[in-house]
């Protein structure tokens, strides 16, 4: 791990290249950096926006792209309302802006492949971005390992990525998704309605061949803080356990 | 590199050379960790004082609450960007430990150690002279388990990274070894003021 130091770099320019819409609340925003660097499913990166009279603004987001697709990374940013770097992003930010980032960043939120697995990821909202990228990972690598996804959003329409995560679920190739809507009824057979509970990851980590080698927790921090506890009670071991909490 | 629209929403002017550079004010306070948070139990909870893998001396909870208690109100800085301002701490300074164990500190090195695995270095000169303490409480309450309680380390004018939560002991080292985030590419210091923020940071 400590070899993840190496590979920090100093501030660049970025090209924004791309923009999709990914839910009424999240955008992706595909950014070209001027100096293209690798990176390992569950970085992130920093962005600096600069105003004119100097002032700056420096926010972090996990990568959502592959390390396998290309050299530009997907960012996929939620509109926070009181915000300052994401209503930027939303409102004004168009394909050919430049802005400044720096990355890759983090060294223990990560998974390659090669980390081996089974895996257990769990995102509750924007959570789902780095775990994103970990399953495009094993997707581009044809990995055989498998992973169990419990991913808890509010509504249907907000899960971010939802119809290329039930595609590559239907694959059966070894991805189980498990969609979890808090505030809306289950649309899938195999889905909940309900928060994560300790229930639902036993239930869950049952659809895996064996017990979990590592497990990958994302989401805000009372989001994460239920979540991981779900999992303990699910007889996870705490020490298997990565955490990755934003928000307040 | 001016962002093409940009405006920036600034800071109040009154709180002027309080932010570091590249910080933000939050009013709430994030809490950060990199796994599940422990719940260590004051029953089962002990501070241990080590030199190199040498134990000097070891409290219980009942025996280290017994120690002098200090109040330090700091602003806090961290490496996400968020800075919040006045947070007030209540807890056993270093100093103070180090008097009850009877000892100057023996090295210039310690690691934070945590009952998580996690740890943190600290050259000891920023740990004494009331630089740095074992927070007990905050605003006036026992430490919740997510902000690190029952007990974290809060060094306060460094990154908040090195404030160790569910700290366990202090160790003393030889040389300045480097913890688990600065294993992970964080700055082997951490000033919030020259931006240390990772270990390309000069």
């Amino acid at each position: 791990m400590s070899g993840e130091a190496a590979a920090q770099s100093p501030w660049q320019a970025a090209t924004i290249t791309g923009i999709r819409k990914r839910t009424p609340r999240v955008t992706s925003f595909f950014i070209q950096p001027s100096r293209p660097f690798t990176y390992r499913a569950g970085q992130h990166v920093d962005v600096r926006l600069t105003a004119p009279d100097g002032y700056q603004a420096r926010r972090s987001y996990s990568i959502a792209s592959a390390p396998e697709v290309g050299e530009a990374i997907e960012l996929a940013i939620e509109r926070l309302d009181d915000g300052e770097v994401s209503p930027f992003f939303h409102d004004v930010a168009a394909v050919g802006d430049e802005i400044e980032l720096r990355g890759p960043l983090g060294g223990h939120f990560v998974w390659s492949d090669s980390d081996g697995g089974p895996l257990m990821l769990v995102g509750g909202g924007s959570g789902v971005v780095p775990l994103a990228a970990m399953i495009r990972h094993r997707f581009a690598r044809k990995s055989p390992v498998p992973v169990a996804l419990m991913f808890s959003a509010r509504v249907w329409d907000e899960v971010i990525f939802r119809d290329e995560l039930i595609g590559l679920d239907d694959r059966k190739d070894g991805l189980q998704l498990v969609l979890t809507l808090t505030r809306e009824a289950a649309r899938r057979p195999s889905d909940y309605s309900r928060r994560i509970d300790a229930a639902m990851a036993v239930q869950s980590m049952a659809r895996l061949p064996e017990p979990p080698k590592l497990a990958f927790v994302c989401g805000s921090n009372s989001f994460v803080s239920a979540a991981a506890q779900a999992l303990i009670d699910a007889d996870i071991p705490a020490d298997i356990i990565r955490t990755e909490r934003y928000g307040v | 590199m001016v962002t093409r629209g940009f405006s920036g929403r600034r800071p109040p002017t009154s709180d002027d050379g309080r932010i570091p550079p590249g910080q933000y004010l939050e009013q709430g306070f994030p809490v950060l960790s990199a796994g599940p948070t422990p719940r260590v139990r004051t029953q089962d909870w002990s501070f241990t004082l080590k030199h190199g893998p040498r134990p000097i001396k070891k409290w219980n909870w009942a025996e280290f609450n017994a120690l002098p208690l200090s109040k330090m109100t700091r602003d806090i800085h961290c490496v996400t960007a968020w800075t919040k301002f006045d947070t007030p701490w209540q807890g056993v300074l270093v100093d103070d430990i180090l008097g009850d164990a009877g000892i100057e500190p023996p090295t210039a090195f310690t690691l934070a150690l945590s009952f998580d695995g996690y740890s943190t270095n600290v050259p000891t000169k920023d740990l004494v002279a009331g630089k740095a303490m074992v927070a007990l409480f905050y605003e006036g309450k026992p430490i919740t388990p997510d902000h690190g309680g029952p007990a974290r380390l809060l060094v306060p004018h460094l990154y908040f990274w090195k404030s160790a939560k569910w700290v366990s002991g202090l160790q003393f080292t030889q040389r300045d070894e480097p913890g688990f985030w600065e294993l992970r590419g964080y700055h082997i210091y951490g000033d919030p003021w020259r931006e240390q923020r990772y270990t390309s940071d000069p």
